[in-house]
């Protein structure tokens, strides 16, 4: 294990400010998970609604550790020769090509047929070794000379058979390639896997993972993620915001804004030059927030009295 | 430092968190890194390794709290009215007669001598195997057995002693009160190691028990049994899935997957068969007894949305109606009062009913549909239209009759149910949970 994530995270509050100064909030329960991560040598399972920062969390620990992220996409249908390795059959095949004209040099001393064959056996496996081998994100990951951070995202979309397939990565840190054997890792990855719980995902694969809930953010976090993301807001028009979007996460939604949404907001007021929020404003970018259209309307009726509420609890503060 | 983990383990499991052996060795290394001394940061750890869904997440946090906060003893309560502070200059018999230590809880007792008490306790406790209590009637056995091990005997015979002494009166009180602590303390222990054991005992019982039968107490926890069993199919069966024809070779795709290096096959594809998603129509009876067996079948099929395609539900008694809308725009257990508002009590007509789906809805019906009839078949002696039900098996997929009546009474009386059985592909008896988990589950197996 590199002695340098071990400085690093030698404890909770020294993740959780490490994490802050790449610009990642991370509430208590996500700092002990990222610790616990490196110290038990576990995979986290990260789950969630879609856009509260789980894709975010793998960047933000690569980015902090300064080690590479290495991300693998799931999607139904995806199999180990898109995830793990592949051979380079091109290159085989024109290699086979190069070697028929030698081969006639290359044996041709060998006085019978049983003399060639024996000579032919020690080339050995030529075409099956690392020369030929393209490594996948998952192999990549485990030969990283200084770790990585391994995100496999979205682990639900991907089919359960794949998910078996993790199984051995995820414990031991190590894949079989039957035609050359086992590699292990050199120094084990960080290893984050995301759902959107599209599924439930199969009992062996959460008991190799510790699993991490991140919902929604509280007023008080929330504001904190805003005021690191989005540097130029006001701070007035912040607590505005976060209370609004706050109050709007209690309405009966078909899809709640999460904090990529507040994100988004807070840059587009920003760029309008805003330094509160009114209601034209607040209709004409309601968009950004709510993406039905069934969730506009059913919103749109009460939108003055939750500016009016923001507009009271920004205040006293400010 | 193990002991206390691993009686949380315990007390987690009864509270119904699944955690495996590896799990539990995970737990204790998570603590030795972490340490035990802030509650709050064991709290995040264990919720790491433990729980492994927000459901679970909750019911930990519910656990944890319970589990630490059961701090032994009500401090409120010093040794009875008014009896401790004063105590210790009487001198105590116990001393006397030589008891070696066994005056010792009496002391304890009229010193008021809390944490002494509850230190006592707990050792007891554990010597006398508290967290292997199930039943709610050990209580008494393990009250007693704590307040021997604490030296009950020794204090009874120091009251005897002391006769009618001011002391005496004092130590009664004590140990009355601590009779009533010891048996708090053991009712908590029950409600923390034995509840989950009950409750499973109780699910196991529902799932057997005839629905019709089962209690409106019950019918909450039923509601959530069903909606489980619905879940554990539906991830089962959820996707599209494939089954490899052995052997057969796609020409086609295979010529198409090895095009990059001229057609040289070097990966071969399979023929596969796609296992299709089931296309439901469902027809419930909903007069009388039938209709509990109905509430749990929609309820089921509801909750197994994501592994069907396309549910078309519809209720009878005297005619039929189109229930799927109500039933998408309600939950079960309030649509099911509405659709019995509408049709439901009245004497069912099998007849009549048939004839209002075809006339209304025999074109949803096509070769990959598989309709699933609940009920008696008990027509009230009017014609069964036999006829209608044929055309209906001829166009769909199958037919499934599910009866809450036993095999032997079918033909019986006023039932019908011979006369319809030629032209179902199944028909089988269904009145428990488990009949209907199995009847689900093989519809999702073949794909319907």
């Amino acid at each position: 294990m590199s002695a340098a994530f071990h400085e690093l995270l030698h404890s909770i509050e020294a993740t959780e400010r490490g994490l802050e100064g790449v610009g990642y909030i991370a509430s208590r329960p996500i700092a002990t998970a990222v610790y616990l991560a490196h110290h038990l040598r576990k995979p986290i399972l990260v789950e969630g609604p879609a856009g509260v920062g789980k894709t975010e969390l793998a960047k933000a620990v690569s980015a902090w550790l300064g080690i590479p992220l290495v991300r693998m996409q799931c999607y139904e249908g995806l199999d180990e020769s898109k995830a793990l390795y592949e051979w380079k059959y091109g290159k085989q095949l024109l290699y086979t090509q190069i070697l028929k004209d030698k081969l006639g040099t290359a044996l041709g001393e060998e006085p019978g047929l049983e003399a060639a064959l024996a000579r032919l056996h020690g080339f050995g496996d030529l075409f099956f070794s690392e020369h030929f081998l393209e490594p996948r994100p998952l192999l990549r990951a485990l030969r990283e000379p200084r770790g990585a951070v391994l995100l496999v995202d979205e682990v639900d979309k991907a089919d359960q058979e794949f998910e078996a397939f993790l199984l051995e990565i995820l414990s031991d840190y190590q894949v079989t390639i039957p035609e050359i054997g086992t590699v292990q890792a050199v120094v084990p990855p960080i290893v984050l896997l995301t759902s959107n719980s599209m599924r439930d995902l199969g009992d062996a694969l959460k008991r190799r993972c510790l699993h991490l809930h991140i919902g929604l953010p509280d007023a008080k976090l929330e504001g904190r993620i805003v005021a690191t993301r989005v540097p130029g807001i006001e701070a007035g028009l912040r607590r505005q915001l976060v209370s609004f979007v706050q109050q709007l996460r209690e309405l009966d939604l078909k899809k709640l804004p999460s904090v990529s949404e507040t994100i988004d907001w807070a840059r587009v007021l920003v760029l309008l030059h805003a330094h509160a929020l009114d209601a034209d404003l607040v209709r004409n970018t309601l968009n950004v927030l709510l993406k039905f259209e069934s969730d506009i309307e059913t919103a749109e009726p009460q939108l003055a009295a939750m500016l009016q509420k923001a507009r009271r609890e920004a205040e006293p503060v400010g | 430092m193990q002991g206390p983990l691993l009686d949380f383990l315990r007390a987690a499991r009864s509270a119904g968190l699944r955690i495996s052996p590896a799990e539990s060795i995970d737990a204790v290394r998570a603590v030795e890194v972490v340490g035990f001394t802030e509650r709050e940061r064991l709290r995040d750890t264990l919720s790491l390794v433990l729980a492994k869904t927000v459901e679970e997440k909750r019911q930990f946090e519910e656990c944890f709290d319970r589990f630490f906060r059961r701090d032994s003893f009500r401090t409120e309560g010093p040794a009875g009215p008014g009896a401790a502070p004063s105590a210790p200059s009487v001198s105590l018999p116990g001393e006397a007669a030589g008891g070696g230590g066994g005056g010792a809880l009496a002391r304890m007792l009229l010193e008021g001598d809390q944490p002494g008490l509850a230190t006592a306790m707990e050792q007891a406790a554990a010597e006398a195997g508290l967290s292997n209590i199930a039943l709610f009637t050990q209580v008494n056995l393990f009250t007693r057995r704590i307040l021997e091990r604490m030296g009950l005997q020794e204090l009874e015979r120091e009251i005897a002693q002391l006769g009618d002494a001011p002391a005496a009166t004092r130590l009664r009180q004590g140990r009355d009160w601590l009779r009533e602590q010891v048996k708090d303390f053991v009712r908590q222990h029950l409600q923390l190691f034995a509840e989950g054991e009950n409750e499973r005992y109780r699910e196991q019982r529902l799932q057997q028990t005839r629905l019709t039968a089962i209690s409106r107490r019950d019918q909450d926890r039923m509601r959530i049994l069903v909606r489980a069993m619905a879940r554990r199919l539906a991830t089962q069966y959820g996707r599209n899935r494939k089954r490899d024809r052995r052997g057969q070779l796609d020409t086609r795709r295979t010529l198409r997957r090895n095009m990059g290096w001229g057609g040289t096959p070097f990966l071969t594809v399979w023929k596969q068969q796609r296992i299709e998603k089931p296309k439901l129509v469902v027809l419930c009876d909903v007069s009388g007894s039938v209709a509990a067996l109905a509430q749990f079948l929609l309820l089921f099929l509801y909750s197994l949305k994501e592994a069907l395609s396309g549910l078309r539900a519809f209720a009878f008694a005297g005619e039929l109606i189109e229930v799927s809308e109500i039933l998408e725009r309600e939950p079960v257990e309030k649509a099911i009062p509405q659709i019995m508002d509408r049709i439901g009590f009245g004497s069912s007509n099998y007849g009549n009913s048939l004839a209002d789906f075809e006339r209304g809805w025999m074109q949803i019906l096509d070769s990959r549909t598989t309709v699933i009839i609940l009920g008696d078949g008990r027509g009230n002696r009017t014609d069964p239209r036999v006829d209608i039900l044929k055309r209906m098996a001829d166009r769909s997929k199958q037919i499934i009759w599910l009866n809450p009546e036993y095999r032997t009474i079918w033909g019986t009386g006023d039932s019908d149910m011979l006369r319809y059985a030629p032209h179902c592909r199944i028909t089988a008896v269904c009145n428990t949970l488990k009949h209907l988990e199995r009847v689900i589950s093989d519809l999702l197996r073949d794909g319907g």
